[in-house]
């Protein structure tokens, strides 16, 4: 089922082994980092709004304690 | 009526936010499978093509990712009708959360185009209505994201960049036509309904490829989604419960 005779001619890819792998490694680079920079700027959202909330909760506290 | 009114209850960010959150672990399963099962047909099963031999192979990104920069912008434009035409909130996030992926799909098309294009025809660009077009998406892409992210009221900001949206979807048409209404070094399209060029296996790579990256594009957007919904109704009882109690 597979073309390929061996691994350095799937490698080479006919000769055009700079074009194909230069066009599929940034692909995969940029398919891998988005998710992870979408998901790191959903954690630090998350843990920013949850202090907003704390440090609002403990100025309505003092507000009532006056 | 029952039917419809649950239809709407998903329109609202407190339902939106943990469906969202339920949906992304299945969509990027699904982008996996489709992939894999795409790069094994593509890279290893397809056979050479007689004329542009290994180099050809490009194909199984490049497609999928201008198919998607194309969808992408009409969807992004669909949900900007939607929120100039009922004022809904869900349908500005929904376009923002899409247009990074857009931009970046627009830019593996440009990419790998010029990868593509080198040993083909011997330059890594050139000024064809296909290419020109395709590069004026990625700048529309740029253009909605400074737009909308120069405006401090977000309610405005989707406004003015749901409006660009609209101006701007002329160009898809543009784009996808364009190998038929100019001459264009640009090959024409690959897939027919009646006839398609390619060999069965070289189809069925690229099909499964193009699932995955919109699998991929459905679950990074759903991230995204999820994000600017939750700042933006930061003040609200929903998100403050979220955000009190332990879930994620």
């Amino acid at each position: 089922m597979i073309y390929w005779k061996s691994f350095s001619d799937f490698l080479a890819m006919g000769g055009y082994g700079f074009y194909v792998w230069g066009s599929f490694g940034v692909t995969a680079l940029i398919m891998l980092i988005e998710p992870i920079v979408a998901i790191r700027n959903q954690k630090t959202l998350i843990a920013r709004l949850k202090r907003q909330l704390r440090a609002e909760a403990r100025a309505d506290q003092r507000n009532t304690a006056v | 009526m029952k039917d419809r009114f649950n239809l709407y209850r998903f329109a609202s960010p407190a339902t939106f936010y943990p469906l969202a959150g339920r949906l992304i672990p299945w969509f990027t399963a699904l982008a996996v499978i489709f992939g894999l099962a795409g790069l094994w047909i593509g890279m290893l099963v397809a056979p050479t093509d007689f004329q542009q031999g290994e180099g050809y192979r490009i194909i199984f990104i490049h497609v999928p990712a201008s198919w998607m920069s194309m969808f992408i912008y009409l969807v992004m434009a669909f949900w900007a009708a939607i929120g100039l035409a009922f004022n809904t909130r869900l349908s500005g996030m929904m376009a923002q959360a899409l247009a990074p992926t857009g931009a970046l799909m627009a830019f593996i098309s440009l990419w790998t185009g010029a990868l593509w294009g080198k040993p083909m025809w011997g330059a890594w660009w050139v000024w064809d209505a296909r290419l020109t077009s395709e590069l004026i998406l990625l700048f529309l892409y740029i253009g909605y994201m400074a737009l909308t992210a120069a405006i401090d009221d977000v309610r405005r900001a989707d406004k003015a960049g749901g409006l660009m949206l609209l101006v701007g979807v002329v160009n898809v048409p543009i784009i996808y036509f364009s190998v038929k209404w100019w001459n264009t070094l640009h090959q024409g399209s690959s897939i027919n309904l009646t006839k398609s060029s390619m060999a069965t296996t070289m189809l069925w790579g690229m099909l499964l490829m193009a699932l995955c990256f919109w699998m991929y594009s459905i679950a990074v957007a759903l991230v995204r989604a999820r994000s600017i919904m939750l700042e933006r109704e930061r003040h609200t009882d929903w998100a403050k419960a979220l955000l009190t109690g332990d879930e994620k």
